[in-house]
């Protein structure tokens, strides 16, 4: 479709970007990658007045190491070159596994990690991921920077604690070395589709048994969700207790109802699913 | 035939590059949409948002103070321009209902997208923003959905000038249908629903008009499947003298039946390009095209299938109910009677009733969608003998060998009083079994059943017929249809040797320029290479019933055909003339002319072209002129048949289907040119796979489309399909001198109820004897579910 007349602003960095969304208020919006932004400006769902495309601010690309040992992603990363980045696929393969399943190859090459993040959409693969990985973004904004654990960026149904003045400039995640499995089990009704469910399980094993458990949920609520209960049944147990814990899956969550499943069927898809992510990721 | 009773093949049945694909695939394609002309103004409709309302007032002064707005009007406004509705050619029945069908609604609106105004500006942004400057009054009516519902006393009308929901109740009876059912052994009933498709050509509709300029010609470029039908049908709806107007369907990227029809689009561009003098662009988005271009299918079947004791079929009784929408289309009430004639398919019965009743509702109008009519019988007839079978206790193919017409009883007039020229069931079968490797899959299944897998795995068999070739005129005219069946062709012979075929046929995707040249080529024996296809434009290829419903090899490729003999038989008598022989001593082959028994006295098509062209020396009985046209009638309708069989691999646990193998064993008759059937099968295989796994048009109970754009509406990709093997059987067709039956929609036909008998014999032993499509995993597991409660599912 079309859509409505707006005004466009390039902007050249982030200190730009800023000082954008500072005069225009609400009624701007960042462009990154446009693959969740553009589709509802054309069906009209949304019309800001004005766009700022963070296309050409090359300082936002790009994968580094932190002092801290975390990896540090540039917000206008694309998912492609995530999944390339030879210091993601050494430390942070999970996040590439994830990433290689984030639409198809069209969107893969312009979608941005940033972009998927700020969108916040509980349906959409990288949200969980980020959750479950305990990542942060980097948010920057007219009184500097600021940190935002995943637990604390996804507040409700496409909405983010980012302000309207601020602009994701990284995103971290911590390394995960070979002791770690994980699995993401994205089941959708095409290939290319959003997740009716997604269960990302992440293991850490020890001595044959379960150090660690970590399950990331896709589209069980109005956010992203961490399926705590199996977590906590799964911690420091046997191995072949993942299938006990995983019935634990929908335990808090608040699965929507749509054409594709009822609510009832997503928690049974979250409980199964669960099982063969964490199943594989231990395997 | 050609003049040699073994002509050489050096094209007809080989694989020929498709002339079409170089400038389609290398971005130089002339959809509709790429068309731009001097002053072009674009057009936006403002469509209902409600389902059913009352339209009390359109007031489109605010936006023609819009940036760039030229033009807007209203219903009203516009509604002295048109010379009658939108037309319906196929009134099924004396008494059939069809209300008045303007392009813009003028009182009522009924359905989403039923188009109540018009802007006109000078680019499509802003065509489109003033439309949201359009006030419209809906005063809200109650929305008619359920087609059941529809028809119960007291139901809201779906049009208020109506009396009734009902627009036909067609009936044909053969057989002693009652004796049939009385003294039946035993009687199989179901009840399958056939639910609603959006086709989703890859290219949107698109229309341009130019108004005249130096002459009285206006043109219109349309996103058609039938410039030649769409001509006569928009002189008439808009009051243009049809010589003054010219039709162009220029590379048209799909159709599927969605862009056999006139619509509101069509004539409402021609009526604003005269009235303004200026051309006019409109191009449809994906989701304004999902609520305003025709849907297919949706059809409630019930029906049943009454036995002997040695299990032949004695009868068959099938009720429809067919959702029209909310208007009658250009063939809309016909589509469910073309299937009156199918659901008997390829087996043997007594007696056979049929009953259609066609329903109005809120909703898009239905028409043509690939298959059209044929898919919905052979998914009823083909899950129904599935069933039968299980409740008789034998294997689904012996239920079918014992009822299927065998080769030899060919050629074979069914119980629904048409005549199946060629065939032969055994064959693609017996072919089928052995690739699919039927009784080893049998035995990983009954392994699977015994183990308790998860995963169960089950075959679906679909051995499908279905008629096609559309279709004898005489016939079509004792269905109440509006127009013939034939076809036209032209074959002009260039001073040079050059060839150009003028075809009334009307490609958009199928392949046409390459297998007509295959065929003009070895009749008149010149090159591939040496043969130009025209077609889609009404002012060089004059006359034409166009492409759909299979016909376009089987009565266009005839024409061809027919007119090349015809060039070659003047040919002859030329060469007969020039080498001073009689005309019963030339022979043709290869596209040279000698003398019999002096092999050296001859001559070739292209030297008697020039010849011809100079017209020195030519004999005096004839005009100095090669070229023939030729205009064909089928005398019956061609029965591509085939046996499909399928395995998927059903996920019980997730509900999920993955199909496994998929095998066509398609029998069309002669092949022109195998990759383009293999072409054709392919993607008649993902369109019925789509409908068994994927598509649905759902509407909520307001009469809202809620799978209104690629979102929501699941169109599978390669990603989400098997690897196709295929093969063929070659039984060839009588009504034809090439032998060929059409294979544009035997794929669809034949795969749905194949995946569906698959998914369901994988689960039956799990107490599942249906499956509602499409097969999604919610509805897999929803069904378990209620297996596993005790309730047959």
């Amino acid at each position: 479709m079309i859509p409505a007349t707006f005004d466009y602003i390039r902007a050249g960095s982030v200190e730009e970007a800023v000082a954008a969304l500072t005069e225009h208020g609400d009624e701007a919006k960042l462009l990154a990658g446009g693959h969740s932004l553009l589709p509802l400006m054309k069906l009209r769902l949304a019309s800001p007045e004005v766009l700022i495309d963070l296309g050409r601010v090359d300082a936002l690309r790009g994968v580094c190491e932190l002092d801290d040992g975390r990896l540090s992603i540039g917000a206008m990363t694309a998912h492609q070159d995530v999944i390339d980045n030879d210091l993601v696929r050494q430390h942070c393969g999970v996040l590439a596994d994830v990433t290689r399943q984030v639409g198809d190859a069209q969107v893969r090459h312009r979608g941005t990690i940033g972009g998927a993040l700020a969108h916040g959409d509980a349906a959409s693969d990288l949200p969980a991921a980020l959750l479950a990985l305990d990542g942060t973004v980097v948010v920057q904004g007219p009184s500097g920077q600021r940190e935002i654990a995943a637990a604390d960026l996804f507040v409700d149904y496409l909405a983010t604690s980012i302000s309207d003045d601020e602009v994701i400039t990284e995103v971290r995640v911590p390394k995960f070395d070979g002791s770690w499995g994980w699995n993401y089990q994205k089941f959708s009704r095409v290939a290319q589709a959003w997740a009716i469910v997604g269960s990302l399980g992440l293991v850490k094993r020890s001595n044959g048994n379960v150090e660690e458990a970590r399950v990331g949920l896709t589209h069980m609520g109005t956010v992203p969700l961490r399926a705590t209960a199996v977590e906590q049944a799964l911690a420091g147990a046997a191995i072949d207790g993942i299938a006990d814990a995983a019935e634990h899956a929908a335990e808090g969550t608040s699965a929507p109802t749509d054409l594709n499943a009822t609510s009832e069927f997503r928690e049974h898809l979250a409980r199964v699913l669960t099982k063969r992510a964490l199943t594989a990721a231990a395997g | 035939m050609t003049a040699l009773d073994t002509p050489p093949t050096l094209n007809v049945g080989v694989t020929r590059l498709r002339k079409e694909d170089a400038h389609l695939v290398t971005g130089r394609s002339n959809w509709t949409d790429n068309i731009t002309l001097t002053g072009l103004l674009h057009v936006a409709l403002v469509r209902s948002p409600m389902a059913h309302a009352k339209v009390s007032n359109v007031d489109v002064s605010a936006a023609l103070e819009q940036p760039g707005v030229v033009a807007a009007f209203t219903g009203a406004d516009l509604a002295d321009n048109w010379a009658g509705g939108l037309p319906c050619a196929w009134p099924v029945t004396p008494d059939m209902k069809s209300p008045t069908h303007l392009p813009l609604a003028t009182d009522e609106v009924r359905y989403v997208g039923d188009a109540v105004a018009v802007v006109v500006a000078r680019t499509r942004p802003q065509a489109v923003d003033a439309t949201e400057h359009v006030v419209v009054d809906y005063e809200p009516l109650p929305a008619v959905v359920d087609m059941e519902a529809a028809l119960a006393d007291g139901s809201p009308l779906a049009d208020t000038s109506l009396d009734t929901n009902k627009s036909f109740t067609w009936q044909k009876i053969d057989g002693e249908i009652d004796d049939a059912f009385d003294g039946a052994a035993h009687v199989t009933t179901r009840r399958f629903i056939n639910q609603r498709l959006i086709p989703t050509a890859i290219e949107p509709r698109s229309v341009v008009c130019a108004p005249p300029r130096e002459t009285r010609e206006t043109t219109l470029w349309s996103a058609t499947q039938v410039p030649h039908i769409l001509r006569l049908m928009l002189a008439l709806t808009c009051g243009v003298p049809e010589h003054e107007l010219r039709v162009v369907a220029p590379d048209v990227g799909g159709g599927f039946g969605s862009k056999l029809n006139v619509y509101a689009e069509e004539a409402i561009c021609l009526v604003l390009a005269r009235k303004l003098g200026k051309p006019v662009k409109w191009t449809e988005t994906r989701s304004e095209g999902y609520q305003a271009t025709i849907h297919g299918r949706d059809q409630i079947q019930d029906v049943s299938l009454a036995f002997n004791e040695d299990n032949t079929i004695r009868g068959m009784r099938v009720e429809l109910h067919a959702d029209m929408g909310a208007y009658l289309q250009l063939v809309t009430p016909g589509i469910p009677i073309l299937g009156a004639f199918m659901f008997n398919s390829i087996y043997k019965m007594d007696a056979l009733s049929f009953t259609c009743h066609g329903v109005f509702t809120n909703k898009t109008p239905t028409d043509a969608y690939r298959g059209a009519g044929r898919p919905e019988a052979t998914y009823a007839i083909e899950r129904l003998i599935d069933e039968a079978a299980n409740e008789l206790g034998v294997e689904p193919f012996e239920l079918r060998e014992r009822n299927w017409i065998k080769h030899e009883e060919f050629p074979y007039t069914t119980i629904a009083g048409i005549e199946y020229d060629s065939g032969n069931y055994e064959a693609a079968t017996a072919k089928a079994r052995e690739i699919f490797g039927y009784d080893d899959l049998r035995a990983e299944q009954a392994q699977r059943r015994g183990s308790g897998d998860p995963v169960q795995l089950g075959i679906g068999i679909s051995t499908f017929t279905e008629m096609c070739g559309l279709a004898p005129s005489r016939v079509l005219g004792s269905l109440s249809y509006g127009a013939g069946g034939w076809e036209h062709a032209s074959v002009r012979m260039l001073p040079s040797g050059k060839v150009e075929v003028i075809t009334g046929t009307s490609p958009h995707g199928q392949g046409h320029v390459t297998s007509w040249s295959q065929i003009a080529a070895d009749a008149l024996g010149v090159a591939y290479e040496d043969v130009e296809v025209r077609h889609g434009d009404t002012n060089v290829a004059h006359k034409g019933m166009d492409t759909y419903g299979s016909r376009s090899l089987v009565v266009g490729g005839y024409a061809v055909q027919v007119a090349c003999d015809k060039v070659v038989a003047k040919a002859k008598k030329v060469a007969a003339h020039l080498l001073e022989a009689a005309e019963d001593d030339i022979e043709f082959s290869g596209g040279t002319f000698s003398v019999s028994g002096s092999p050296d006295a001859n001559t070739t098509i292209q030297d008697i072209s020039l010849a011809v062209f100079a017209a020195h020396d030519y004999p005096e009985d004839m005009e100095p002129s090669l070229d023939s046209d030729a205009t064909v009638d089928p005398e019956n309708f061609s029965y591509p048949h085939g046996t499909h069989l399928c395995a998927t691999e059903v996920d019980t646990e997730t509900g999920r289907v993955t199909i496994r193998r998929y095998v066509a064993v398609d029998d069309v008759g002669k092949v022109i040119n195998p990759q383009i059937v293999d072409g054709q099968v392919h993607g008649g295989l993902a369109q019925g796979i789509a409908q068994a796994l994927y598509e649905e048009a759902v509407y909520d109970s307001e009469g809202n489309l809620t799978t209104g754009s690629l979102l929501d509406y699941y169109v599978p990709s390669a990603a989400d399909l098997p690897h196709f093997e295929t093969d063929r059987t070659e039984t060839p067709a009588t009504s034809n001198p090439l032998g060929v039956k059409g294979v544009g929609e035997a794929g669809t036909i034949a795969s749905t109820p194949a995946v569906i008998n698959a998914v369901v014999d994988a689960l039956r032993h799990l107490g599942v004897n249906d499956m509602p499509m499409p097969a999604s995993p919610r509805n897999v597991w929803e069904a378990l579910q209620a297996a596993n409660n005790g309730g047959a599912a």
